[in-house]
Formats: structure tokens, sequence, C-alpha cells
């Protein structure tokens, strides 16, 4: 690609990226997603499908001339969307937690939005051509690359253990990294034990459709005093139904608010995680290449200092950009969860006030029947 | 009407309860398949208490609940409950005179003889057990509507009875609660505007048991005394102070006080002697043919086999419409009520669900606050985490909300509904000894046509006096047949109207308490809104 392509990338504006529709074909979304020009001029819209953002994230990943994208804190991307069968709902409940929920995908759309929306705010990974690619070609993107890059080195999990632990030469990072797997670990069971609330309400609120359609059966004409009996049934269930539509609001309020909030903190924690743990893979490697220049022959001392000089300025690098990467993480998050805070507590007072003058108009016209 | 107030915020706090409870720290999870609410049949003595044991293997259920909640279904073809009011004998030998049995949510009389055991006492089946016991649970007990008049005196209908103050007196397996039973009237029918008297489980039952055996026979409606329960005063009788025993012993109470609030409701049990007696007396003489196996208990049980036979053979040729209509009304209002009976227990089972896992997130939001690192974000957290605590209260508020407003009152009256198909049973009793009468008459009169012609003049003199005798008894039956159909129209009309009262005075308060939830909410909302904002 050329450089005006390079240029036309940057010339996005992050927070127009938008996914303004979602189709579903059988198994398979499709993301309607459109975005425009930082200068205002020409919208785009195009068709992507979840094996379209694998792609994306993989490109991103593997830049390999880029040394310091290690120390970048890659925005998650969402797992993929399955949906749920009646036989699957409890594996993709359990993959997708709060963005499995909520009508027609929105809450998984809202998170795969963004997603979009930080890698195109990001200063590094905004420059990579196949992001302009992504948000404007009208063809699909390449298929899946096997997996290269940084991806691989996560995928050992022994050696993550062995290394997680390994000592840092700079408090900053151990401070960190020590902080972070506490956080994360305390924000993804958070998440969970919210979905368990939520779900709660949920199928309270099918209880109390049952309890209601039960409660408009018992209508019976017969004399005076079934009369009566069958309006005062008609009426509970018309409270029991009222009942119903303010847990499915307030559920609703939940996940989509809180619920994702939770939900991308406790992802982007893990994706911070990540990025410590490359920089600490990298560590172990500068300390082996410290040590075997100690126990270097002396006739191939030289090659290995010349190794220990490029790990160590490539580990600099990275750690520079990792500072920076967290230090911003910082302060974003703490905007981010700020939002999704006030917007729960406000739409909760909202539907709490609503429901408060239903249940109030419901009273003075009980006291008012006629018995 | 008393209003609903909201319950003392102190959590789990027992109104008078004066074993030293202790409190659990920790909120108990549902117990799987507590047995605590199994179906078993309970005896007030310690004595009895293994002699029993036959007839509880008999009304064990074939299917225990699952700790996850019942699905909202009726629960009449597997259900526990208690046993349906039995009739009675009201025959000159006076061997049933105490007999009584408790209403259940079965009719076993449409059963086989044998599952009908004397007094198993089944309680319903609630999956969980998570119902603390506050003081102000009696908030949502029904105080009586002081307005109403009563048909008879023609005054104003003044009368408040509260149950109150259970104490364990005794220890081990001789143990017993006592209740308060205070009153408080205006009527000249006692002695003083306001007294109250200790009484037991036990001497409940003996009420109804005289009260049932006086009235059920000429048609009046007896409210049906609450269920007994064998694991649950065993856990009292054993001193395990825990939640579920605290829980027991307080739906117990309540329940004690709707049964005589109900009652005294009645007009004439109210002017009973027995009544009286048990209201103002300070010693009452021990009920004790209450008891399972006890002699007046086998009696029961021949009794009952007996009726059931009976009763398949009685075939009524019903010349009133009404009574048809009407028995066809019970019976679909005793299907619908079982629906939704089962539809709040399950409504009951989810909220108390929410309020465990709403404390829970708490929890963790509080963990949260403590390790976040920016200030403002982790008292905004921890706010996070006070307010769902807050939450988690109403959850268990509006729970006993459910609980006790609904739930006790569906199942109530579906007890109640027991009693009355009861009522309309007896009057066939009733049809069925004068049609016997008239019977007898007739082939009284026909040997004395033939005595006539055999010459036999003492023979003939009895005959004719046995004649006579028989007339007599035909033209008592047909009164009595009469009696009691006309006492039973009375009868069902005052039930329907008390239904409507009784439901929607229910109706009202469990608005209140929903009203009330929403309210509590909008504050906490409003109080957190400056503490999200204040996140910079």
């Amino acid at each position: 690609m050329d450089a005006s392509n390079k240029e036309s990338a940057l010339n996005v504006n992050a927070s127009s990226i938008k996914i303004s529709d979602v189709s579903q074909d059988g198994d398979m979304l499709t993301f309607a997603i459109t975005s425009q020009n930082l200068s205002g001029s020409g919208g785009v819209c195009v068709f992507r499908t979840y094996e379209d953002f694998i792609w994306l994230q993989q490109s991103l990943f593997s830049q390999e001339d880029v040394p310091e994208l290690q120390g970048v804190i890659f925005p998650p991307l969402p797992d993929k969307p399955l949906p749920s069968h009646s036989h699957t709902q409890a594996k993709v409940l359990k993959q997708l937690g709060f963005l499995s929920l909520g009508d027609k995908w929105q809450i998984y759309c809202k998170a795969l939005e963004l997603y979009l929306q930080q890698v195109a705010a990001h200063t590094l990974l905004s420059k990579n051509k196949e992001l302009y690619n992504f948000l404007s070609s009208s063809e699909s993107p390449g298929k899946q690359r096997s997996k290269k890059g940084i991806f691989n080195r996560l995928s050992q999990v022994m050696e993550e253990m062995r290394k997680e632990g390994h000592k840092d030469v700079d408090e900053f990072f151990q401070s960190e990294r020590d902080k972070t797997t506490n956080l994360s670990v305390l924000f993804k069971v958070a998440t969970e034990k919210f979905l368990e609330v939520v779900l709660t309400k949920q199928k309270l609120a099918l209880a109390c459709g049952h309890f209601s359609t039960s409660l408009h059966l018992c209508v019976n004409q017969e004399n005076a005093d079934a009369v009566a009996f069958s309006k005062i049934c008609l009426k509970l269930s018309d409270i029991i139904e009222t009942m119903k539509r303010n847990f499915e609001k307030v559920s609703d309020n939940d996940m989509s608010t809180l619920g994702l909030g939770l939900e991308l903190e406790s992802r982007y924690q893990e994706a911070k995680r990540e990025m410590l743990f490359r920089r600490t893979c990298r560590l172990v490697e500068l300390d082996n290449a410290n040590k075997n220049v100690d126990r270097a022959k002396p006739n191939k001392k030289a090659h290995m200092e010349e190794v220990q000089k490029a790990t160590q300025k490539e580990f600099n690098l990275i750690s520079s950009v990792a500072k920076q990467e967290i230090v911003h993480y910082h302060r974003t998050r703490v905007q981010v969860l700020r939002d999704f805070l006030i917007d729960w507590c406000e739409k909760q007072l909202s539907t709490a006030q609503e429901s408060s003058t239903l249940f109030s108009q419901y009273l003075e016209a009980c006291k008012g029947l006629a018995v | 009407m008393t209003a609903w107030e909201p319950p003392d915020s102190r959590r789990r706090s027992l109104h008078g309860y004066h074993c030293q409870a202790k409190m659990a720290e920790e909120r108990e999870p549902p117990p799987l398949g507590d047995v605590g609410q199994a179906d078993f049949v309970e005896v007030e003595d310690g004595e009895d208490l293994f002699v029993s044991t036959v007839t509880t293997i008999e009304q064990l259920s074939p299917t225990t609940p699952e700790p996850s909640c019942l699905p909202a279904e009726d629960i009449s073809t597997n259900s526990n409950g208690p046993k349906q009011e039995i009739l009675l004998d009201d025959d000159q030998e006076d061997l049933f005179a105490e007999a009584t049995e408790e209403v259940s949510l079965d009719s076993p009389e449409r059963e086989p003889i044998l599952s009908d055991g004397p007094s198993p006492a089944i309680t319903p089946v609630t999956p969980t057990v998570i119902i603390t016991p506050r003081a102000e649970a009696s908030m949502f007990d029904r105080s009586l509507d002081e307005d109403e008049d009563t048909e008879e005196n023609g005054d104003t209908f003044d009368m408040q009875i509260t149950v109150s103050d259970p104490e364990k007196v005794g220890d081990g397996m001789n143990a017993y609660m006592a209740y308060k039973v205070t009153t408080k009237t205006s009527l000249n029918l006692f002695s003083r505007n306001e007294f109250s008297v200790k009484r037991r489980f036990s001497d409940f039952l003996g009420l109804h048991s005289k009260l049932a055996s006086k009235y059920m026979h000429i048609g009046y409606i007896v409210p049906p005394a609450p269920e007994k329960s064998i694991v649950g005063m065993t856990k009292v009788k054993v001193g395990k102070e825990d939640l579920s025993s605290a829980e027991f012993v307080e739906k117990r109470r309540s329940a004690l006080q709707r049964y005589l609030t109900r009652t005294v409701t009645h007009p004439a049990l109210l002017k009973d002697p027995d009544v009286i007696q048990f209201l103002e007396n300070t010693e009452l003489p021990r009920a004790v043919s209450t008891q399972a196996l006890s002699g007046a208990g086998i009696l029961r049980m021949v009794n009952k086999a007996a009726e059931a036979v009976n009763k398949m053979t009685i075939k009524m040729n019903e010349s009133d419409a009404w009574f048809e209509e009407k028995q066809q009304q019970f019976e679909n209002l005793d299907i619908q009520l079982r629906k939704l009976h089962a539809s709040v227990e399950s409504l009951v089972c989810h909220r108390k669900e929410l309020s465990v896992n709403t404390a829970s997130f708490a929890k963790s939001a509080a963990m949260l606050g403590n390790s976040e690192d920016h200030t403002a974000l982790s008292r905004a957290l921890s706010q996070l985490a006070e307010v769902e605590e807050k939450i988690d209260q109403l959850h268990q508020e509006q729970a006993y909300a459910d609980f006790y407003l609904f739930s006790e009152l569906l199942g109530d009256y579906v007890r109640l509904i027991a009693a009355v198909k009861g009522v309309f049973d007896q009057r066939m009793k009733t049809w069925s000894k004068w049609q016997d009468a008239q019977l007898l008459l007739q082939r009284k009169r026909e040997a004395e046509t033939k005595l006539q012609y055999a010459n036999k003049p003492d023979k003939l003199q009895q005959a004719k006096d046995e004649i006579k005798e028989w007339e007599t008894k035909v033209q008592q039956g047909e009164r009595d047949f009469e009696q009691i159909s006309k006492n039973i129209r009375q009868e069902v009309g005052r039930f329907e109207k008390q239904r409507v009262k009784d439901f929607k005075v229910v109706i009202i308060k469990y608005l209140e308490s929903l009203v009330h939830t929403q309210q509590q909410l909008i504050k906490y909302w409003e109080a957190f809104l400056p503490e999200a904002k204040a996140i910079a």
C-alpha cells in the first residue's frame, strides 16, 4: 500500500465508527459498520462478519517490524458470537457473559463498536493500513492467516506460569503486575456475580408473567360475589404484569450499562495483563542474554554482547511504550467506568420513578374499589 | 386497616423470641430439599413423637422439592398439602365428638381409604427456607376490618386478636412453644376490654376440634386450624436455634393469629363458649385427643374409612340447582387457587435467590472498592456495594410481602375451600340420613300392615310405637336437611363476601409494599448519582 492510504487510515474519526445494524443468517452474523473522515466529509458503510474482525485483530498483532507493539495494550476483541439455542445457552452465557444478552445482539454490537473505536483512536494501531481496508473497502478483507506473531507466545501456559513470577527490575512495573493480577480477578468475579443478579431478575420477570396469567384465568361471572372476586383478580393480574415489566426494564438497564461496563473492564484488565506478560518474557530473555555474556567463551563473547545490546534496546523501547500505555489506560478506564456508572444510575432512577408512579396509581384505584 | 409499614432495618431480628436464638452471621443458603419443609406428621407432645411414624410413611410425597424453584404448575396432583378436613359423624355415640382432622390442600376423601391417615398434617412445600422471621411480618397480618357489622347483633364489630411472644417452655422432647394471645375488644361478650392468655399449639387444635364437632354438621364453615409439622417442632424442641426454626415459629405464630381472627369473624363462633373460654381463661384443660394415634385418633381413622365408603355410595337427588352449581364453582376455585399458590411460591423462591445473589455481588463490589487505586473510583465502587446491600434488604422485605401476604393467603383459602366442601358433604350426609329414615319408616309401616293380619296385639302395639318414633325421626331429618341447606346458603354468601374483602385488604397492603420499595430505590439512586458523577 502506498503512503496515501497510510494517511487515510489516520483520517478516520474514531468516535464516528458505529455498528449501525446487524443481520443474522442461520448462525452467521453480519455487521454493518459506518464511519466518517475527520474532515466530516464522506461517510462509508461496510459489512463485516466476525471472521473479518479476527483477521483485523491478527493483522494488528502481527506487524513484526514494529517491536514497540509488544508494549501495547491491545483493545480486547469480544469472543465469537454464537447464537444460542436451548442446548447451547449455558455455554454461550459462560463464554460471552453480558454480551450474549439483550435484544438482537445490542450489547454485543456495542462492545464491537467500542473495540473499533479504541483501535482507531490508538496512536500506534491506527497506523495499520489493514484498519483502513477493514473500515472502508467494499471487498472482504483477506482470509485468516495462520497464527503468527505475538499470538503464539501467549499460548504456552506452563511457560507463562513460570515466567509470570519473574521478578521485575523496575518497581513501577512490578507494582503494576501485582495490581493487575489482583484486580483482573476481582473484576471478573464481580462481572460474573452481577450477571447472576441480572439473570435472576429475568427469572423473576418470567415468574411474574406466570402468576399474572394464572390470575387472568380466574374469571367467573356467575353471581355478584364471583364478579367482585374476578374484578380483584384482574386488578391483581395487571399489577403483577406491571411488576414483570419493571423487572424487565431494570435488568435491561443493568445489562446495557453496568453489565457491559464491568465486562469490558475485566477484558481490558486481561489485555493489560497480557501486555505485561509479554514484557516480562522479554525481561527473561534479557536476563538470559546477560547471563550468556558472563558465561560466554571468549570467542563467542562479542556475539553475545551484541545480542545483549539488541535485547536491551528492544526491552527499553517496549518498557517505555508500556509505561505510556499504562498511564493512558488508567486515565481512560476511569472515564469509561464513570460514564457507565452514571448511565446505569440515571436509567435505574428513571425506571424506579416510573414504577413508583404506576404502583401509586394502582394503590389509589384499589382503595377506591367498592367491595 | 393498618397501613403497610416497612420492616425494621435490623436484620433477622425476632420479635419477642425469648430463646437465645443465635443468628447466623452469614445467610444460610437454600438447603437442599430441606426436610423442615417436607411432609411429616407432627405430634405436639413428646411422647407421641414416635408413635405416629406409621402414618408418616404414607404421607411422604413422592417428589421431594428441588432447591431450584418449582415450576408454576398446578400442585394438586402431587401436592403435599395437609389433609382435608374430615367430616364428623354426629351420631349419638360420642366416640367421635372430639375427632378432628387437619385440613389439607389435597382431597384425600376422593382417594382410597388407607391414605386417609389420622390427622396427617403436611406443610405445603416451600423449596427454600429462608424467610427470616421479623417482628414486622406481623405487619402483614391482616387486621380485621373494623367497620364490619355482625349480622346478628348489629353492634359494630370491634375486636382485635394478636398472637405474639412465642416462648419455649420445658426441655428436650417434652418442650413446647407457648404463645401469648391478646384480645382487645369492646364487645359485651367479654368481661374485660383487653386481656391476654398463654396458649400452646395443641390448645388451638383442641378449640378447632370442638368447634368442628359442634357446628360442621349444621352447615357452618369452621375455619381450619394451622397445620402440624413434625420436623419444624422437633427442631424447636431439640433447641436448634437457627434461622429455619425461627422462621418456622414466626410462620406458625402468624398462622395462629389468622386462624383466631377468622374464627371470631364468624358471628356464631364468636359467641361460642369454647371460643370465649379459649380467649379469656387463664387455664385451659389440655386437649389430648388431637394426637395422632391416641384412642380418639384411631377412631378417627376408622371413621374416615367408613366416611369414604359412604360417600362413594351416596347418590343424592339434588333438587336445588344452587347447590350443584356452587359445588362445581368451588371445585373450579380450588384448582385455580392451587395454581395461584404454586405461582406465588415460585415468585417467593426467585425473590430469595435474587437477594442471595445481590448480597454476593455487593461483597464482590466491596472487594473491588478496596483494591482499586483510583481514589474516587474506589469510593464509588464502595458506595455501589452499599447500595446493592440496601437493595438486597429491599428484596428480602419484598419476599416477606410475597410470602406473608399472598402465599399464606392463598394457602389459607385452599384449606378454607376444603372446609366448605366438607360442609356440602355434611349436607349430603344429612340428606342421606333423612332418606334412610324414610325408608325405615316405610318398612315399619309394611311390617305393621302385616302384623294387623297376624293377631299379635302386643307386637302390633310395638310396631305402632315404632312407626310413631320413626315418623318423628323422618320429620326431624327433613328439618335438619332444610336447616343445613339454609345455613349453607348463608355461610357461602358470607364466605364469598369475606373472600373479596380479604383479597382486597391483601392487595392494598401489597401495593403499599411495592410503592415503598420503589420509593426507597429512588432514594438510593439519588444518593448514588452524585457519587458516580464525582469520579474524576
